[in-house]
């Protein structure tokens, strides 16, 4: 019981972290119906630039972890969210128009781009930070196992929860949340009626790499090391959630997300966790064969 | 999505004269860009220091430089697209590259043919070159079999390195615990990888494009996590070594008095092996190239076109979609599971390490490249592709890098690879190729 509640918690925030980045691929896909391939390596170029800006900080002498926390957050959110809209700008909106594949095919060329850019700048060897944000609660202690719930966890639940009900709020209430939804049902009757569909696809993909930013800094604070390729693996699994959610969906990313998280660590606690990886990518491959609409995606229909 | 035109102001007034202006500001915006991506990226570097913490050290030299190259770069492109009107290169040689190529293609084929077959007697002392060029043909053959998948039939696939792995380690296994020889194992492993095909097939034809690629790369993922976690069976990430080499239809290639050069009375080099091997893998590609082209023009790969297409319309005449999308990745997966078993024999020892997504990439980035269902094209490009990577050997790190942004590039300026224009397999009077703007309209 006591281990099951652990690995319940540790679940959420791992889950928590591929909802931030599972966001940026349901929005994505929701508005253009492209698979972008890059945006795990984003998220990897986001914590790499949240672990510069870090050292950069203690170098000009901010000791101060919350302060330097919270400086980095903004730093890697506003530098991740150029890297995304360079990206887009470069290697997707050129393609709009072209034939089907073209920009999945030219998302992993700029994923295999990104994740050598990093190696040569940064090299190749696993980045390690020592643990910034310590401390732990117990919440329980039966004597033979104690549950923990630590610090860094409560900074990643409360960050992603905020982040997340910010997000929906944008997209339900503001003027750029309706031009997205508007994009999202019909992008040439969006443009016809005014909407300025590139800015809007650009910020989308500028608010997905923002998001994927944060995720990739708690992953850095959570595991205390970071490598060139992680985005691959991290990308995928939350591509995975984004589908198992119901791709195009905001609730369903966000769902999907905690769901993965909670199946690798039970699969790794339980089973085996050199196979976590194949339990991810066998629900990916399960959930389009049975439930290609997600939970709570909208079933698509093909138009001719 | 011509609506979606007037929004980008660029495209809407040109201006003819020489804008130095404009250029200029082009390029500062470009710069103030890139200075936002590169500052932290290549202006510090994280090192451990000496005590294992990381320390951070500057570069400003690397920056300012990185700086002036997209300054200089972006003024450059600015002042020949927008003032001087200088086409873009793209629209510079695509029409008249295409139909070049058409023309040479009478020509190339055979030539190209005729020197693939006389390689090893031009460049026999030059072990180096016949090596390469044994990867090229071994890469040309997986493109060509990638190409029945995504080329012809239109399937996606970026886990075709999983049926190739497949072919190795079937090979590899088949003949060291029951000894059996190549010639046995070569179609053993082909029957093996196209049952993988179908196995992987069966539940996900049904999905659409981009769905189909990310399950096919979940699927290469797994075979591969499998290959390294299953120890007893292939050996985990050690791999598999001592797999037994080829013989020449049993005699082996070995210095014994019952070896190769003693029965043909030749003196004993390691060469015959290689020459060996590079015709081995030509005769295999140019199986893989000739059955495409015959399948091309029976009902079969007549039916993958057409799936390509327009999926809806082939339903609705009649044509059994998922038995069409079955077969082309069988068919795909079988050759790709030969160039495995020939993988595995020419390097005697094979590891999970061989099998990464990379692979599936460049072989996907070979048949993007070539124009996707040109057989010339798709050989051309593995030569082009492993020729450039060889000469980034010196630069090993740029070279993933530069492969990256090549498959970018590729897609903006000639989505179509070198030849974009198709050949119909049936046609009524006269044999006439479709260009490539009407290829490139249908497929959207």
């Amino acid at each position: 019981m006591e281990y099951f509640l652990q690995q319940l918690i540790n679940g959420l925030t791992l889950g928590s972290i591929y909802a931030l980045v599972a966001i940026g691929y349901t929005m994505v896909y929701g508005i253009i119906g492209m698979i972008n391939f890059a945006h795990g390596d984003i998220f990897m170029v986001g914590g790499f630039l949240a672990l510069i800006a870090f050292l950069g900080l203690l170098a000009i002498g901010v000791t101060a972890v919350p302060l330097a926390l919270f400086l980095v957050l903004i730093v890697a959110m506003l530098l991740t969210a150029l890297y995304g809209w360079t990206v887009e700008r470069i290697a997707y909106r050129p393609l709009r128009g072209s034939f089907r594949l073209a920009p999945l095919i030219s998302a992993i060329g700029m994923s295999i781009f990104l994740q050598n850019y990093v190696q040569i700048a940064q090299g190749a060897r696993v980045k390690s930070l020592p643990p910034l944000v310590t401390g732990a609660h117990v919440l329980m202690d039966s004597g033979k196992f104690v549950v923990q719930l630590t610090n860094i966890q409560i900074v990643i639940i409360v960050t992603t929860t905020v982040l997340m009900l910010l997000f929906s709020w944008m997209v339900s209430s503001t003027r750029l949340g309706r031009d997205m939804r508007a994009c999202e049902q019909d992008l040439k009757m969006a443009a016809l009626v005014g909407v300025n569909t590139d800015r809007t696809i650009s910020l989308t993909f500028v608010i997905g790499a923002a998001l994927a930013a944060v995720a990739g800094i708690m992953y850095l604070l959570y595991y205390g090391a970071i490598d060139f390729f992680v985005g691959f693996v991290a990308g995928v699994k939350a591509f995975t959630a984004a589908v198992l959610g119901g791709i195009g969906s905001l609730p369903g990313a966000m769902l999907g997300g905690l769901m993965i998280g909670l199946i690798e660590t039970f699969w790794s606690a339980y089973f085996s966790s050199e196979y976590k990886d194949v339990a991810a990518f066998s629900i990916l491959i399960l959930v389009l064969i049975f439930m290609p609409t997600g939970i709570l995606g909208r079933p698509e229909v093909e138009k001719v | 999505m011509s609506v979606l035109v007037p929004n980008d102001p660029k495209s809407a007034e040109r201006v003819s004269r020489l804008d130095v202006g404009g250029a200029i500001k082009d390029a500062a915006v470009a710069t103030v860009v890139a200075f936002g991506l590169f500052s932290l990226m290549l202006g510090l570097l994280t090192q451990p220091g000496p005590s294992g913490q990381l320390t951070i050290s500057e570069r400003p030299k690397l920056l300012i430089v990185s700086l002036i190259v997209v300054f200089v770069g972006r003024f450059l492109v600015a002042i020949f697209t927008r003032s001087l009107r200088v086409p873009l290169i793209s629209r510079l040689i695509s029409p008249k590259l295409s139909t070049s190529f058409r023309q040479l293609e009478r020509f190339a084929a055979p030539a190209l043919l005729g020197f693939a077959l006389v390689v090893p007697v031009l460049f026999y002392s030059n072990r180096y070159l016949l090596d390469l060029a044994i990867l090229v043909l071994t890469y040309t053959m997986l493109a060509w079999g990638l190409n029945i998948v995504v080329g012809l039939a239109g399937l996606l696939d970026l886990g075709y390195v999983a049926f190739y792995a497949v072919g190795a380690y079937s090979y590899a296994l088949l003949a060291k615990n029951f000894g059996l020889s190549f010639w046995v194992c070569l179609p053993l492993a082909g029957i093996l990888a196209s049952f993988w095909g179908i196995m992987l097939g069966f539940p996900v034809l049904r999905l659409r494009g981009d769905y189909l690629a990310i399950v096919t790369l979940a699927f290469g993922e797994i075979i591969r996590i499998v290959i390294t976690n299953w120890q007893d069976f292939t050996g985990g990430p050690n791999g598999i070594s001592g797999i037994p080499r080829p013989s020449f239809f049993g005699i082996p290639f070995t210095s014994d008095p019952e070896g190769f050069a003693a029965l043909f009375h030749l003196e004993f080099t390691p060469t015959h092996r290689v020459v060996f091997l590079y015709y081995l893998i030509l005769a295999l590609a140019l199986i893989t190239c000739a059955v495409t082209i015959r399948l091309r023009q029976l009902p079969i790969g007549r039916a993958w076109e057409a799936l390509r297409e327009d999926e809806i319309a082939c339903r609705s005449l009649g044509v059994n979609t998922t038995n069409t999308k079955l077969t082309a990745f069988a068919t795909g997966a079988m050759f790709a599971g030969f160039a495995g078993s020939f993988f595995a024999t020419r390097q005697g020892f094979i590891s999970p390490e061989s099998f990464v997504f990379m692979e599936s990439a460049l072989v996907l980035a070979i048949v993007v490249l070539g124009g996707m269902g040109s057989q010339l094209g798709v050989a051309v490009a593995a030569l082009v592709m492993l020729g450039g990577f060889e000469l980034f050997r010196n630069f090993e790190q740029f070279r993933m890098l530069i492969f990256g942004a090549a498959m970018v590039g590729i897609m903006v300026w000639r989505p179509r690879g070198l030849v974009a224009t198709r050949t119909p397999s049936v046609y009524l009077e006269k044999k006439k190729d479709i260009p490539a703007a009407i290829v490139e309209e249908a497929r959207q």
